[in-house]
């Protein structure tokens, strides 16, 4: 079996573990609960503790607990920080209030993706030199990239963004049952808070910003806070996430949540050769009366009708199209797959590919070349998991 | 059936051998070891049967939520037997890894490549070597 290769691999990443990766503040506690520790874009980070499947529908029924203090963090400072962000950022920033978190993208100036994003406004005193006025949150794989980029953009504006990956920590608490579980736990009333809103309050005691946000296509919540106390805030809360069938959650799960929910990930969906048009995120691109970074390359692109485009599809049977599985129409080849999984709360194997635009129409029978073999797929509407229409 | 009365493959293949007509037969699955580290299965393409398999050459693939991975036939011969209960009920193979999760039978034709197996005590060495 192969999988040998991939337990070498795995003995491997332990031993490049212990002198290059980097860790977590909850890296003891995942290698002391069995979290299989993997290389994801340099840190030492548990894929899963056992099953998938069970992590997974632990987040779908109760609550799924995940470690993702890797994801880069940026703090803004300085009287332009809001300018300097509405031009680095795809979507609208100038209109943003304080406790407002947004979903953007970070273009090139040929509107290909360097990075989606989650832009806070943390205050509106952008005077202040030990309190930040704006966040930015990047993904742990394009993290030097984008403080890179913004190093070169930033001439002309009086900002100054501090990265505060490693001094600080992120945990996410997803799933139907996460806000009654962290709701005694916060000194604020979480009910009252709507969703991609944050404020900064205390979790288990431990202060931080809180917001009502996520990556698995439940309702919860993210903190960040202090490095240091990172393993009491998760302890305290896995405590009362165990006593209600929560669990913790490791890459894998989130993955599997992610892609039926529909979210595009950075290296599959997204990458600098994909325009956000392309990407079916629009709505996070505001081209009207403003500029930024990009801005005439997806003007351009919105007006392109023959660029491809995302769709979900659900295959027959149980094998997996997985990335760069082809996708074909007869003999035609009409695209590729960027993610598939199979999933586990619809128990059949879902994918998202990128297709010519002539195929795309919902119930469009395809196929995908799954090694060699072809398996009959449909394209359906995405998100596949809404919890809105499932629950 | 005990895995201390097993020859494993270095690639997590189990191997029963027995007698058939004067013939060796090897009885062939993956080991309990390897069904655990995969977890999550979800997909079990078996092999046909009349197909000429070599020792070290991927003869199916066995898929988890996570990954796919070839299943490397640990000896040389022809598959004459597939179990056809395996793919709908592939919670077999964590209950019962090396008895009704049998994956295939293999009529030896070359007996030299049953020398590189290992018997239960090195295979588990080389999988606590690898955990």
């Amino acid at each position: 079996m192969a999988t040998r290769l991939d337990l070498s691999k795995r003995t491997l990443h332990r031993m490049t573990a212990t002198c290059t990766l980097a860790r977590t503040p909850l890296y003891d506690w995942h290698v002391a609960h069995g979290g299989r520790m993997v290389d994801f874009a340099g840190w030492s980070m548990p894929v899963q503790y056992g099953s998938i499947v069970e992590e997974h529908q632990a987040t779908r029924r109760a609550v799924g607990m995940f470690d993702v203090s890797h994801m880069g963090r940026l703090e803004f400072f300085g009287p332009d920080a809001m300018a300097f962000l509405d031009q680095v950022v795809t979507r609208r920033v100038t209109d943003m209030q304080p406790g407002q978190v947004r979903y953007g993208l970070v273009c090139n100036e040929q509107g290909g993706i360097l990075d989606d994003v989650l832009v806070y406004r943390l205050s509106s005193d952008s005077t202040q030199t030990d309190w930040p006025s704006f966040m930015m949150v990047v993904n742990a794989s394009n993290r030097e990239k984008i403080v890179q980029w913004l190093d070169k953009q930033q001439s002309g504006y009086a900002v100054d963004f501090k990265d505060v990956t490693t001094s600080t920590a992120m945990i996410a608490v997803q799933g139907p049952k996460a806000i009654e579980l962290v709701k005694p736990l916060l000194d604020f009333d979480i009910t009252a808070m709507r969703y991609y809103r944050c404020a900064f309050g205390s979790l288990g005691d431990e202060p931080g910003w809180i917001s009502r946000t996520g990556y698995t296509g439940e309702d919860g919540i993210e903190w960040i806070g202090g490095a240091d106390a990172a393993e009491r805030v998760w302890s305290k809360v896995m405590s009362r996430a165990k006593a209600c069938g929560g669990s913790a959650a490791g890459l894998g799960a989130r993955d599997t949540l992610r892609l039926e929910a529909a979210m595009p990930l950075y290296g599959h969906e997204l990458n600098e050769e994909i325009t956000p048009i392309e990407a079916g995120l629009d709505f996070a691109v505001s081209l009207k009366d403003r500029d930024f970074i990009g801005r005439g390359a997806l003007l351009a692109a919105k007006g392109n009708t023959k660029q491809p485009v995302r769709v979900g599809l659900q295959l027959e049977g149980r094998r997996v199209a997985r990335e760069h599985s082809r996708i074909l129409q007869g003999d035609d080849d009409v695209g590729y797959v960027t993610s598939g999984t199979f999933s586990p709360t619809f128990e059949r194997p879902i994918a998202m590919a990128y297709v010519r635009p002539s195929v795309a129409a919902i119930g469009t029978r395809l196929a995908a070349d799954i090694r060699g073999t072809a398996a009959a797929a449909t394209v359906v509407p995405l998100p596949f998991y809404d919890r809105g229409k499932t629950t | 059936m005990k895995p201390e009365n097993l020859l494993f493959a270095s690639s997590h293949e189990w191997v029963a051998l027995s007698e058939e007509n004067g013939q060796k037969v090897a009885t062939v699955g993956i080991s309990a070891f390897a069904v655990e580290a995969l977890t999550d299965l979800v997909f079990i393409e078996l092999p046909q049967v009349g197909r000429q398999v070599e020792a070290g050459q991927s003869f199916c693939e066995v898929e988890s939520v996570k990954a796919v991975s070839d299943i490397y036939a640990p000896v040389t011969g022809e598959v004459v037997a597939v179990n056809t209960e395996l793919p709908d009920h592939l919670e077999i193979l964590s209950s019962d890894a090396y008895g009704k999760g049998w994956i295939a039978k293999i009529k030896v034709t070359d007996d030299s490549s049953l020398a590189k197996l290992l018997d239960y005590s090195a295979y588990k060495k080389q999988c606590e070597d690898e955990a």
